[in-house]
């Protein structure tokens, strides 16, 4: 009797998962708890009287302005002219969730390891993929908030705009560029990894049906 | 018919000497205009052209005379970059308006300064601070950190007419100054003019540095005969430990001195084993006049020699190495290089010539290396980096360059003009650097823009890498550049705003919310806070005749934003660097007085205002 698709499903669930993608879903969770100590994203504007430019590095916890701090004052001196909020880490809710759930993550990754099936390894894929799009959208939200609340008390009326979430935009005198950093890019490389350790799942589940 | 020719002839003969004598008429410029004052512009343009954005490769610091300031320049461009006030009020940076820089002025609102001393380590510029004199008996001190008078010290007692300071020792041990005008002692003392030989004294004067702040304090004094103390230097390498020091009027004349002061064909450099004075005064010696302990030379023999040098001497130069010190007689056409090693011998075997006073007076022929005829009224010598010596010639408005140790006089340049001080770069350390040159000229006679009478000095950028000299540029400074230094660029470290947390005011306040208003009896402290675009608080009532201190803190931390507090009808105006604090007192009058930012900072600088509210009483 050819057996149903649920109980193929289920047993491709139940079934362990090989050294590979342990190995893999083990360096997901190192990249995962690494990400604390990167920036995940940089804001760059230049404008003719700042020639050394305006940074800003956002991790997952904080934000960190460059000159040592000065550049995050100074983003919020000239944003105070067209009534935006002014950048503070309490102005992020993000960022005392996000390393909580980062680190949620990691034990997910690590519980997938350590009791190695093919279940584990698609729960821990599919939060982890959930916490990148919902990041990502929260961030993209944070801007629009950003530059669509402002004061109307402001000294310098703009319309309101979407300050750029990846690549350049001219804003008034401002270039902007808006670029992911390593923090980001270790996150996609332990997606990656997860995935990677997903797809070996699937082709050792063609081997145990051959066998 | 011969006859007649003959009288034709004769009538023709007027016409044709005054055609002879036409051509020999005084010609319309001198024969030395053709050279003077002039430079090749394709090599001069390439050498002083600093493009825009790029930066000088030296700082030169000129003195301002009576203006009572520093002026501070880019060479090669000859660019004036900033001016630091030391001794006068000066508004555009609202120096001695505040509490704390107008105490510094103590009531004086000018200085005379004359020259500028870059602090020193081994005799090299260190680039730390910069010492200045000033003719009212004072030297201050500008900390390079932040371009700032940090210390005005004195006036000094004893010290009349501080012309010949600030000299600094190798190891900016000291500051030395000396008296231009001597006077009876100590000051207030009354005697009268024809006492002036035996009863006026003058004095030279050692102040004390702190190595690890720079702060001045009084130091020690020796009595010296009624002379008029003009320059000096301080030995370095293997005359370190001394200090040199011109003198003209050893004739001890009043009256029309440009006569009286000008009989003798040589007057002195006074040459000073600080080293030895220190020990004395250490050692207990010294008595106290006006409150300093001042050592006789009389009573403390081996400390003070004199040697005669060329007529009305200027300048007294020390070479790189030390080794010779050079005088310049103003009314002369000789500069004269004298020995070390042999001022040494002679003061070992008493080779004097004479005494004043009771100071040895060594004998000339014992103590000269060489008199090269450099040109006429030398006044003042640089050096190079390979021997090279440059000595500035009033009279004659030229520049000479001539070699140490072979003392042949190798080129001349025109300078316009008349030259008085000249300034190589580090030109006066253990390692001067060659490179450039600025003739730091008296007179300009028109050779800009016409201002009207009152014409501004001049400064020629010279090119002294080659073997001859070349005018490179020339520069129109304010008055009165005496002395100047040129020191290179990344020897100096300055900040770009005063760090927060290196703000110890005690009434500043960082945050917008802490701005405020308290008071205590008749007194009253405004906190206020400065940054784009608003003086909080933006307005403020107190009553007629309190004593208001407004402490004004500028919360800013991005460079070149400055913030200004003009008070109207209060005579008030402080400029406010990032990260400063800056405070100012006045009794409030009866009315509204508008407040507002007078350093332009932001698009809404012209809304940064506020008003004064004073209730009557």
């Amino acid at each position: 009797m050819k057996p149903t698709l649920a109980d193929r499903s289920a047993r491709f669930l139940h079934q362990p998962v090989g050294l590979w993608p342990r190995a893999l879903l083990g360096l997901a969770a190192a990249c995962v708890l690494v990400i604390y100590v990167l920036p995940l994203w940089n804001l760059t504007m230049f404008a003719p009287q700042y020639p050394d430019g305006l940074r800003l590095d956002i991790y997952d916890h904080t934000l960190a302005g460059g000159n040592n701090g000065q550049d995050i004052k100074e983003i919020n001196l000239l944003n105070h002219y067209i009534g935006m909020h002014d950048l503070t880490v309490e102005g992020f809710t993000e960022f005392k969730w996000m390393p909580f759930a980062l680190g949620g993550i990691a034990l997910i990754l690590l519980r997938a390891m350590v009791f190695g099936t093919v279940k584990e390894l698609v729960d821990a894929f599919m939060v982890f993929m959930y916490f990148g799009a919902f990041s990502l959208w929260s961030f993209g939200y944070k801007l629009y908030q950003y530059g669509h609340e402002l004061a109307p008390t402001a000294a310098v009326k703009v319309p309101p705009f979407m300050p750029p979430m990846f690549g350049y935009r001219q804003i008034a005198n401002f270039e902007v560029y808006s670029y992911p950093r390593a923090g980001t890019y270790v996150m996609v490389a332990a997606m990656s990894s997860v995935t990677l350790a997903l797809f070996l799942a699937w082709r050792q589940r063609a081997r145990h049906a051959a066998a | 018919m011969r006859s007649r020719g003959k009288i034709a002839w004769s009538a023709l003969a007027p016409v044709v000497l005054a055609g002879v004598m036409s051509t020999q008429c005084s010609p319309s410029a001198p024969k030395s205009a053709r050279k003077a004052g002039v430079s090749d512009a394709a090599i001069a343009a390439e050498k002083t052209y600093v493009a825009p954005g790029d930066l000088d490769e030296y700082y030169m610091f000129s003195s301002g005379g009576q203006s009572g300031n520093i002026y501070v320049y880019g060479l090669p461009s000859m660019r004036h970059i900033s001016t630091i006030p030391v001794y006068s009020p000066y508004p555009a940076t609202g120096y001695g308006f505040d509490d704390a820089s107008k105490a510094m002025l103590g009531g004086y609102t000018w200085g005379d300064v004359h020259h500028p001393s870059l602090s020193e380590t081994k005799g090299d510029y260190d680039g730390r601070w910069l010492f200045a004199n000033d003719m009212n008996g004072r030297i201050a001190r500008i900390d390079l950190r932040d371009f700032k008078t940090k210390q005005i010290y004195g006036p000094v007692p004893n010290v009349s007419g501080n012309h010949s300071g600030a000299y600094l020792t190798p190891n900016s041990e000291y500051a030395m100054m000396g008296s231009r005008f001597s006077i009876p002692l100590p000051k207030g003392t009354y005697a009268p003019i024809d006492k002036y030989a035996g009863e006026y004294k003058g004095v030279v004067a050692a102040i004390k540095i702190d190595p690890k702040d720079g702060q001045m304090s009084l130091g020690w004094q020796i009595l010296m005969p009624p002379f008029d103390y003009d320059l000096g230097d301080a030995g370095k390498l293997v005359s370190d430990g001394w200090m040199f020091w011109t003198s003209y009027n050893t004739e001890r004349a009043t009256g029309k001195l440009e006569v009286t002061a000008s009989q003798r064909d040589r007057d002195y450099i006074a040459a000073v084993n600080w080293r030895a004075a220190e020990a004395a005064i250490n050692a207990g010696k010294g008595d106290l006049i006006g409150g300093v302990k001042v050592l006789d030379p009389k009573k403390n023999p081996g400390i003070v020699y004199l040697i005669p040098c060329s007529k009305s001497p200027h300048g007294v130069d020390v070479s790189p190495d030390g080794k010779y010190i050079i005088g310049s007689g103003k009314l002369a056409g000789i500069t004269t290089a004298f020995n070390f090693e042999k001022i040494q011998t002679a003061i070992r075997n008493k080779d004097y010539e004479g005494e004043e006073d009771g100071i040895p007076v060594l004998k000339y022929d014992s103590v000269k290396d060489a008199e090269i005829p450099v040109g006429l009224g030398p006044l003042h010598t640089q050096f190079g980096p390979n021997g090279e010596a440059y000595t500035s010639l009033f009279v004659d408005s030229a520049v000479a360059k001539w070699k140490l140790g072979t003392w042949e006089v190798i080129d001349k340049i025109p300078v316009s003009y008349s030259i008085g001080h000249l300034a190589a770069a580090e030109g006066d350390t253990v390692s001067p650097d060659g490179k450039y040159l600025v003739a730091l000229n008296k007179l300009s006679h028109g050779r800009h823009l016409s201002v009207g009478p009152a014409q501004p000095e001049s400064s020629q950028l010279i090119d002294i890498s080659d073997e001859k000299m070349k005018l490179l540029y020339d520069a129109f400074t304010e008055p009165e550049p005496h002395y100047a230094q040129i020191v290179k660029a990344d020897k100096i470290h300055p900040i770009e705003v005063y760090p927060k947390e290196e703000n110890h005011h005690p009434l500043a306040v960082w945050d917008v919310n802490q701005a405020g208003v308290t008071r205590n009896g008749n007194k009253v402290t405004v906190k206020m806070v400065a940054v784009r675009s608003t003086l909080t608080p933006t307005s403020f009532e107190v009553n007629e005749g309190d004593i208001v201190t407004i402490a004004i803190t500028n919360i800013e931390q991005t460079t070149d934003e400055l913030h200004g507090f003009g008070l109207l009808d209060y005579n008030i105006n402080v400029i406010v660097d990032p990260g400063e604090t800056k405070t100012v007192t006045f009794t409030a009058k009866k009315g509204v007085f508008p407040y507002y930012c007078t350093n332009f900072c932001s698009a809404l600088h012209q809304e940064m205002q506020g008003y004064l509210l004073v209730k009557p009483r």
